[in-house]
This record gives C-alpha cells, sequence and structure tokens, in this order.
C-alpha cells in the first residue's frame, strides 16, 4: 500500500492497465504533449508513443464515436472529455450508438469516457457540471463515480476490463485534494458493490463522488456535539447501484438522506429515493430527504456557486431535521 | 465551380481489366444487384401482406453505387453503411433468409427483431449496423481505420453517409480527424438528391457535395453512381490507396432516389423529367445492357442467373417465414454484454 492521490490513482490506473493490454490506447484533447488539462495523463506520450496517446481535434463526437469503431475492432479505447460538460457534443454517439449497440446486434462495445467533473472553483456553468444524471437514465451505459483514491484506481482499471461503454466521473475537486491508501499493483473493483466508508446507527447519507467528503464533515461535527451516530453508504457506481446495500443501511438507521452534487429534479438521487419508498417503506420513520444543487445552471461567482453546491451546513441541519422527526 | 475529380466512366472491355475484374466477377457483380432488387422488391410484398411491423426503407437505385463499393472492399476491410445500401449487406455475404426475418422483426434477423429494416449488420463479415442518427457511422468508420493504424494492419474502413446527413456535424469531425491522421478510411456519400423531401439545393451550398474533401485535406470524387463499374473502379482506387497509407478519399455517389423516403411516401415532390431521366439510368439494365454488348452475358447465362435468384429469394422467404417471433420474456436480454463475450479471437 502507498499514499496516493485521487488524480495519481487514476494515472497509475490507466498506466498499469496500458502497460498489461497492448489494446488499450488513448485519445482526447490536450491529452499527449502537454499531459491533460489536470495532467493525468502527463508523461503517457513519453512511455506509450503517439500511436497509443492520441491528441485529437475539439471533436467529441468523432472521438467517442472514434472510440466505438475502434472498440468493434478489437481496441480498448479510453478517451477523455477535458471537462465532463462537453460530454453534451458526444451525447449522441454515447446515447444512439455505444448505447444500444450490444442490444440491437449483440455486439460488445468496450470503451471508457473519462469525465472530470463537479464543481467548486468558480468553473462557471461549463466546466463545473455533473451531468451522471442524463446518462444514468440510458439503458446499456454503465457509471462510475469514485470517491476515494483507492476506488479511483480500481474502478478505471475495471471500467477497461468492463464489455460495455462506461462513462467514468471523476471529481475535479478530489484530485489533489484527497489523498489515501491504494493497493499497489493489480486492483481492481467490482461495479454494483457499495462501500460503507462511515458506519452508524440513527441516520443513512447515501452519496458519492466528492459528496461522501462533505457528509463525512456532517457526520463528524453531529458525532462531536451530541453524538448523532451517521452512516455514510458511498455507492461507487451509479449504474449498477447497489440497492442491497443501500437497503441494508435503510434497515438500519430507518432514516435517509439522498445527497449529490447534480441537481435535484430527475437527478440519481429520484431514483434511489423511489426505491427505498417502493421497497422497504415499512422500513422507514421518516420520508427520505433529497439534498442536492438547486435546479439552476451551475453559477459562477463564489456567493452563488456555494448557495449552489450542497454545503456541510446543509448536511447537518438535514442531520437536525431528520433526527427530530 | 466544382473541385472534385469527376470520375471517368468505365467502358470498355480494357477499363475492366484494368480494374482488376474477370468475368466471374462482372456476373457476380450483375447476380448481387439482382438479389439486392430482388430483397427489396419482396419486401414492398411483405410490407402489403401486414408482415413487416413499423416502416419499410428501400434503395432502389442505389443498387450499383452499394455493390460496386462492396465489391471493391477486401475480406478484410469493414465497412459501416446506411440504409440504402442493402448491396453492401448482399455482397458481403449476408444471407437473404436472414434479411426478411429482420424485415419481419423474427428471432433470425440480424437484430432478432431488437432493431428492423437495414438497421442490421454482422460483425462476422465486417459490416456494423447503422443507427438512425446519420451519419453517427462515419465516426465510426473512422474508429475503426484508427485501430488499424495503432495496430499496423492493411486494412480499410469504408464509413457510409447520405446527402442528408452530410449537412450534420458527425460529417465534419469524422472528416476532419481522418484528415489529420491520414486514416485508412473512405467515406461514400450516397447522393440519391433527397433527403426525405428536401432537394440537393437546400442541403448544401457548394457544387458537390466531394468538394468539401479539399477541405480536409484528402480527394473527392464525384462519381456516377448508377454505372456500377465505375463505382467499382473509383472505389478500388481510393480502397486502394488507403490500404497504402495514401489516406482518406470521399466519393460522392450521385444517383436518384428511386422510391419514396419510405415506404409511406409516394415521393410527389420529385419532378417527374427527373424519375425518367433516371429511369432511363436504371443501374441494373444498364449493366445488364453493357454485359450483353461485351459479350460477358448471353441470354442462357441471363436466364440461368435470374433462375438462381428467384430460387434463392423464394426458399428464403420460405425459410424466413418459419423463424419464430421473439419471446415476450427475452426483452430484457442483452442490455449489458458479459466479460466472455469478449474472449474471441477478433476482441484479442
Amino acid at each position: 500500500m502507498a499514499t496516493k492521490t485521487y488524480l495519481q490513482a487514476i494515472s497509475d490506473g490507466l498506466r498499469e492497465e496500458m502497460r498489461r493490454d497492448s489494446r488499450v490506447f488513448l485519445i482526447g484533447e490536450d491529452i499527449g504533449v502537454y499531459g491533460g488539462a489536470f495532467k493525468v495523463t502527463q508523461g503517457f506520450l513519453q512511455e506509450f508513443g503517439d500511436d497509443r496517446v492520441i491528441d485529437a481535434p475539439l471533436s467529441e463526437t468523432a472521438i467517442v464515436g472514434g472510440c466505438t469503431g475502434a472498440a468493434l475492432m478489437g481496441m480498448r479505447p479510453v478517451c477523455e472529455m477535458q471537462f465532463s460538460d462537453f460530454v453534451s457534443c458526444a451525447f449522441d454517439q454515447l446515447v444512439t450508438v455505444a448505447a444500444k449497440q450490444h442490444y440491437r446486434v449483440g455486439t460488445p462495445v468496450p470503451i471508457v469516457v473519462r469525465l472530470p467533473s463537479g464543481g467548486g472553483f468558480s468553473g462557471g456553468p461549463f466546466h463545473s457540471q455533473n451531468p451522471e444524471g442524463f446518462f444514468a437514465h440510458c439503458p446499456g451505459l454503465k457509471i462510475a463515480c469514485p470517491a476515494t483514491p483507492a476506488d479511483a484506481k480500481g474502478l478505471i482499471v475495471q471500467a477497461i476490463r468492463d464489455p460495455n461503454p462506461v462513462l467514468f466521473f471523476e471529481h475535479k475537486h478530489l484530485y489533489r485534494r484527497i489523498k489515501g491508501e491504494v493497493p499497489d499493483g493489480e486492483h481492481a473493483v467490482e461495479f454494483g458493490k457499495a462501500r460503507v466508508h462511515r458506519e452508524g446507527s440513527d441516520i443513512s447519507i447515501i452519496t458519492y463522488g466528492a459528496m461522501v467528503y462533505t457528509a463525512e464533515e456532517a457526520a463528524q461535527a453531529v458525532a462531536d456535539r451530541d453524538g448523532t451516530s451517521v452512516e455514510i453508504v458511498d455507492l461507487r457506481t451509479l449504474t449498477p447501484w447497489d440497492k442491497q446495500a443501500v437497503m441494508a443501511s435503510v434497515a438500519k438507521t430507518s432514516k435517509v438522506i439522498v445527497l449529490h452534487e447534480d441537481t435535484h429534479t430527475s437527478g440519481f438521487g429520484a431514483e434511489i429515493a423511489a426505491t427505498i419508498a417502493e421497497e422497504v417503506f415499512e422500513n422507514l420513520d421518516a420520508p427520505v430527504r433529497r439534498l442536492t444543487a438547486p435546479d439552476t445552471p451551475v453559477p459562477f461567482s463564489p456567493p452563488l456557486e456555494k448557495a449552489y453546491l450542497p454545503q456541510v451546513e446543509d448536511v447537518v441541519t438535514a442531520i437536525e431535521e431528520l433526527s427530530a422527526y | 465551380m466544382a473541385v472534385a475529380r469527376e470520375a471517368t466512366p468505365v467502358e470498355s472491355a480494357a477499363d475492366v481489366r484494368d480494374a482488376d475484374l474477370d468475368r466471374e466477377d462482372l456476373i457476380q457483380i450483375y447476380r448481387n444487384m439482382l438479389i439486392t432488387r430482388g430483397i427489396e422488391e419482396r419486401g414492398h410484398i411483405l410490407y402489403r401482406q401486414g408482415k413487416i411491423p413499423g416502416s419499410f426503407y428501400t434503395g432502389r437505385g442505389n443498387e450499383g453505387a452499394a455493390v460496386g463499393v462492396a465489391t471493391a472492399m477486401r475480406a478484410h476491410d469493414v465497412g459501416a453503411a446506411v440504409q440504402r445500401d442493402m448491396g453492401v449487406h448482399v455482397t458481403r455475404g449476408t444471407e437473404p433468409w436472414r434479411i426478411f426475418a429482420q424485415y419481419m422483426g423474427r428471432v433470425d434477423g440480424l437484430a432478432a427483431g431488437r432493431d428492423g429494416n437495414v438497421h442490421m449488420a454482422d460483425l462476422r463479415l465486417g459490416l456494423i449496423a447503422m443507427v438512425s442518427h446519420l451519419p453517427a457511422m462515419m465516426p465510426v468508420a473512422v474508429g475503426c481505420a484508427l485501430a488499424f493504424k495503432i495496430r499496423k494492419e492493411h486494412r480499410v474502413a469504408v464509413g457510409w453517409s447520405g446527402d442528408g446527413a452530410m449537412a450534420r456535424g458527425d460529417a465534419h469531425e469524422a472528416m476532419n480527424l481522418a484528415g489529420v491522421h491520414r486514416l485508412p478510411v473512405v467515406f461514400v456519400v450516397d447522393n440519391n438528391q433527397y433527403a426525405y423531401s428536401t432537394p440537393n439545393r437546400l442541403e448544401f451550398g457548394v457544387d458537390h457535395l466531394a468538394d468539401r474533401a479539399e477541405a480536409y485535406g484528402f480527394e473527392g470524387v464525384l462519381v456516377d453512381g448508377t454505372d456500377v463499374l465505375t463505382v467499382y473502379r473509383e472505389a478500388h482506387r481510393a480502397i486502394e490507396k488507403a490500404r497504402e497509407g495514401g489516406g482518406p478519399t470521399l466519393l460522392e455517389l450521385v444517383t436518384l432516389r428511386m422510391e419514396g423516403h419510405a415506404v409511406h411516401d409516394d415521393a410527389f415532390y420529385v419532378p417527374r423529367e427527373l424519375l425518367e431521366a433516371y429511369t432511363k439510368k436504371d443501374p441494373i439494365e444498364r449493366y445488364r445492357r453493357w454485359l450483353k454488348e461485351q459479350g460477358v452475358l448471353d441470354e442462357v447465362a441471363e436466364d440461368a442467373v435470374s433462375a438462381d435468384v428467384k430460387k434463392l429469394l423464394g426458399d428464403a422467404l420460405k425459410r424466413a417465414d418459419e423463424s419464430p417471433l421473439p419471446a415476450p420474456e427475452s426483452v430484457l436480454d442483452g442490455v449489458y454484454a458479459e466479460p466472455e463475450e469478449l474472449e474471441t479471437p477478433h476482441h484479442q
């Protein structure tokens, strides 16, 4: 085990898969000479050459469509959207072509789309989004949203080995801020297995990505103050998502907050809340509480962005309200 | 002012030899065109019998364009053909009975009832199934070519579009990326002059779609798509050039869509004179005449091919009709691929 940043862990996972499997190649904007806008692929061009680390023109459609073609020819392409926001330009290739190919004609499309996502840096409406909800609605795609360095490595490795199109949402706010133990060498994390980030018995917070840490700060604050015991379930992947782990936590605590950074209406939290209501209603002692960004674009100016993103104090308030219910 | 090169028509037997075709090839091309038209004509009958769910699309008038290009592809080349290109599937060896089953939404259709019409392909024959959102298959073909370049394989990808779809951004991104990396890909535009009801003059502002190739750093060629041998020769040149590292080519194959956009459309908006002119240029009639003039096909041989195709398609219809409809409970199957599906020689 070694301590790595979240960013190093992704980089290590990519590098190890490229060394292991000559079919894996990277394509994206500024990923080669520049090493990626966030430097995830720094040094890759030198190690693997420009046949396997391809600087592409600004062409998200051709990048993702190209990955599909290469995958159908037996390659294992990994592309980078420089910011996850730009995946809107490739929506059709993902949702229309890649997602439906296996169901229609039985041909697997093993591609990975890396999506640096999330806000907190005054990136404004086009460099801060969490667009996972659009894709969670599309059968045929898989979605990973790692929160820890170990999962960042384990899930990127698993994404590359998965025979389906995988959207890998890597949170920009975690890149260098979060450090953690990462297993050395071969390390893959199975999709659809949630992780209990913090054990607790009074209230469950179901979340993923950067909000795991917002939840953690809030949980610590209430624990220190009055001993409220909060359990945090980190989903790790949204498609598939670990219903069993969520239902087990609900059975334990009977009160649930669903927390995410994406906007509210039709966000993935709605799916979780609805499933809890459908399947384990009798285990609930309070209504399921959704805590999300509001239904607006991501604003630029710091006080507006702070008001937009769920904050630790928002989570604390929600915990208090649920405790009192 | 045209920028693209206009293809010189193939006329003589010497031209044909130059294009690497022997007598057997010439007859095979004729047979594939007859099968292609025969499948779509029988499709109309199936549709009227109520056996085809949804709508029904054909490529009448495009048989020469589709068969010509596919004949120029080698066994290990790949292609993503579009909705007027039944001839590509036929030429690559797709069995007609499976196409009829596809039309009827049966389990033996290439999409096993999950998709219909020409939304099908057998990857083992080097073909990739189209989607409706064209020209979405152009970037996919570029990706195939990228794989060939990375692996240093002497293979070529062919990416098709129609004239209408060339107005969409996928076409630009695909051709630009292919031009930048000089990928082994050939772009084929089936220009049948109409995108549903919209004529060429409302689709693009250049004289010819092939003129655009210049802007991406490769050659564009304007070809009479009703002339199968000229299509073949230009496709052969472009494919072999790509194979030798010469980069992409854009072939614009000009035809006329001889039926409506789909079976519900009577195409009242196509001028009668245009239809009459292209009826005279019917690709199959044209080619049959040429084969007879050149002494490649006599009455006996012609009858033999016709009888053979008739039997093939008659048997195919019968076999397709015996194929069951999919079981309703299978609706959930196959949304996701399983890991073992990648454990094939193709994926390793």
